[in-house]
């Protein structure tokens, strides 16, 4: 019991392998944003596509949508990094991870932005087309600003969906913080204490983004709705 | 003053069905510039039905709706023609992530392309017209009943329209607010405005209209001068509405 | 250029072994979700009713459960019991790891539902006559239900995909016997795709059937909404 405990002194694997820890928790983070910025936009488009768009288009966003949510994101991974090559594409395992994360995290966005954009009334479609506004008019300046509103609460949690599932670049081999720690561990056959360095690192990064995120969410809010 | 013959807005055998479900069956009206008429019957007899074919955010089945010398029915550019009908109902529809100022200002600037200076001197103008000046920068949600209807007033006068539709503006509102909306819509019908409205407020059918259309299944049952239509109606279901109404609501509102 | 027929002919060999990764992933899905329900309810209760030092110990657990990488977790719970001197096979690490998580989000899941039914409605029943028991199976029970559904169902569908992960510590679950498959054949792709149409059945399925199921219990005019 006692060996057990003294698992948990992790300071000097900490201090000595430093460097290599935050090389790749900057991997980790860099990923995480890139892949938020892009997916969110691609996400947005795939449900206006999904939501407006002709049948062919709507059907196939929809389809996109709901076979990359249906399946697991670590097979999505697989076939980018393995079953590619065998038709000439070889990504290395860093472009997989942004191609792979980023098509993943679009689904998901898709589907929020759904949700907020089929529950803006339809008031408000009434009032713009009164005015005389087109349709494109009025998706752009009336459904879109509110629905992405109500959409920041769901991205905002796909935003630490998105940075815990990055560790998943550790199966193929991408430089994130989980494959620096497989390395060092690898060589101090310490495997416990380092992923509990990782464990503990990441729960400090989540815990700081939580609380930004809620701090930038109470300052957007339009006053008095949702 | 009329400065052209015929009327502004002529509605012809104008027909709608929901399924097999037949709302307006053979509607014909008429408004000349200037004129004020209410529309007035029982719940679910295709009142809104009608105003929403005017603006063809229904399309109807049948029959013709003249705007001057424009047929809306058929007609190809129905959001310039949407521009000329000013339109405010029920649920007022104010868009909710936009000041009361920004609100008003979204038409002209997005559909008009009036430039920004422009357009915020005439939403702010129109907000005073309707007495909302003090809420210039308020969100519909931080506003009363009665405030979002009159920026949903302002917000379609601020268009320029020929002619207004109201849909039972007061229906949504608690009745110490219904005073404040009917006085601006008063005030837009002693300044001219051609205005078309369906609502229960007899109070303001007799003091502002020129005509009262009773409609009921579909059909216009009667229609005549409030003087008329409350003290001798010609038609027995005209009588019988009218003296439902009253038990209600007492005659006439404020 | 692979042959339709050769990928048909290909999917048909492997079936044995796919198939047999299927059961695995099904297993550790059903025991993770078993585990998670379990201690789930355990700790939504001990927030609701419970003292503050239970409550604190829950909202602890939940925030850390929620914040550590489901990969992390895994491989802590399988490298860490080596240390006490116990060895802990592969795939029971992986339903520990995947459980502790499942609490976590099930306890919230749980609160939830015990939210949504009214005080009023238990005042009601009370009024009645009926007792704590008929209540709570008659009043309580039926409307928690419902509200239960869609969340576990979204619930169910994140586990099962996350079986995937068993992976990382060798248990043969599908993706794995994928692998295994691929390392003989020359078609991956056919294989990858055989997998997630197996994954995509597992979850658009069963979450399919659990929409028929809500529809089917809808009470006309409530929506139901988990915040």
């Amino acid at each position: 019991m006692l060996e057990f405990l003294t698992e948990f002194m992790i300071i000097d694997i900490f201090v000595s392998n430093f460097a290599r820890l935050m090389s790749g928790l900057r991997f980790t983070i860099t990923l995480t944003f890139v892949v938020m910025f892009f997916g969110t936009i691609f996400g947005v488009l795939l449900a206006l596509g999904r939501s407006y768009g002709i049948k062919p288009v709507s059907w196939l966003c929809t389809a996109y949508i709901e076979l990359i949510r249906g399946t697991p994101m670590l097979a999505q991974l697989f076939i980018l990094y393995f079953a590619l090559p065998a038709y000439g594409i070889r990504f290395s395992a860093v472009t997989v991870a942004y191609i792979g994360f980023t098509i993943n995290c679009a689904a998901y966005q898709a589907e929020y932005t759904r949700g907020s954009i089929e529950s803006v009334g339809a008031d408000q479609y009434k009032s713009a087309y009164s005015l005389g506004m087109k349709r494109w008019q009025t998706i752009l300046f009336v459904v879109l600003p509110q629905a992405i509103r109500w959409s920041i609460p769901a991205w905002t949690n796909e935003f630490i969906y998105i940075l815990k599932y990055t560790s998943l670049a550790y199966i193929i081999g991408a430089p994130d913080l989980m494959t620096q720690g497989k390395f060092i561990a690898s060589r101090n056959y310490q495997f416990f204490r380092v992923y509990f360095i990782a464990a503990i690192i990441y729960l400090i990064i989540v815990l700081i983004s939580t609380w930004i995120i809620d701090k930038l969410e109470a300052k957007f809010k339009i006053p008095g709705f949702g | 003053m009329k400065d052209r013959d015929g009327p502004l807005l002529n509605i012809k055998g104008l027909k709608k069905s929901f399924g097999d479900n037949l709302v307006l069956d053979g509607i014909s009206f008429s408004l000349d510039t200037g004129e004020n008429k209410v529309i007035i019957g029982p719940s679910g007899t295709g009142k809104s039905t009608v105003l929403n074919c005017i603006n063809r955010l229904v399309v109807p089945d049948g029959g013709e709706i003249w705007l001057e010398d424009t047929e809306i029915v058929s007609c190809s550019n129905i959001n310039e023609i949407r521009q000329e009908i000013g339109y405010v109902f029920q649920g007022f529809g104010l868009f909710h992530h936009l000041t009361a100022l920004r609100n008003v200002m979204l038409g002209l600037i997005r559909v008009k392309k009036t430039p920004k200076n422009e357009a915020k001197e005439q939403a702010i103008a129109k907000l005073e017209q309707v007495g909302l000046l003090d809420v210039l920068d308020s969100y519909p949600a931080q506003l009363s009943g009665g405030q979002k209807q009159r920026v949903a007033i302002a917000r379609a006068l601020a268009m320029e329209p020929k002619l207004m539709l109201f849909d039972e503006p007061t229906s949504a509102l608690d009745p110490e607010l219904i005073g404040e909306v009917l006085n601006v819509m008063k005030n837009l019908a002693r300044e001219g405005m051609t205005m078309l409205v369906v609502t229960h407020e007899m109070g303001f059918a007799r003091a502002v209209s020129d005509e009262i259309i009773f409609m009921e299944k579909g059909k216009i049952v009667e229609k005549s001068s409030p003087e008329k239509m409350f003290e001798q109606p010609e038609n027995p279901r005209t009588r019988e509405f009218l003296f439902k109404l009253d038990e209600l609501y007492g005659k006439g509102g404020e | 250029m692979i042959l339709l027929e050769a990928r048909i002919e290909l999917i048909r060999r492997s079936l044995p072994a796919l198939l047999g990764g299927t059961v695995i992933t099904i297993q550790l899905t059903v025991l993770i979700l078993l585990f998670g329900v379990f201690f789930g309810l355990i700790f939504a209760f001990g927030q609701v009713y419970g003292i503050k030092p239970i409550r604190w110990f829950v909202n602890v657990y939940e925030k850390i459960f929620r914040s550590i990488p489901e990969l992390v977790l895994l491989l802590l719970v399988f490298y860490g019991p080596p240390s006490l001197g116990i060895r802990i096979s592969p795939f029971n690490a992986a339903v520990l790891g995947l459980g502790l998580r499942a609490t976590a989000y099930m306890s919230q899941i749980f609160r939830g539902t015990f939210k949504s039914v009214g005080s009023d409605q238990i005042t009601a029943a009370y009024s009645l006559g009926m007792g704590k028991y008929k209540t709570f199976l008659f009043v309580i029970l039926p409307q928690a239900f419902r509200v239960f559904i869609p969340p576990f169902a979204n619930e169910y569908a994140i586990i099962l995909k996350d079986t995937s992960l068993a992976y990382a510590l060798g248990v043969a679950e599908l993706l794995r016997q994928g692998q295994y498959i691929i390392a003989v054949a020359y078609d991956p792709l056919t294989i990858f795709l055989a997998i997630a149409a197996i994954y995509f059945v597992l979850t658009f399925g069963v979450t399919r059937l659990l929409k028929v199921l809500e529809n089917k219990l809808k009470i006309p005019g409530i929506g139901v909404e988990i915040g």
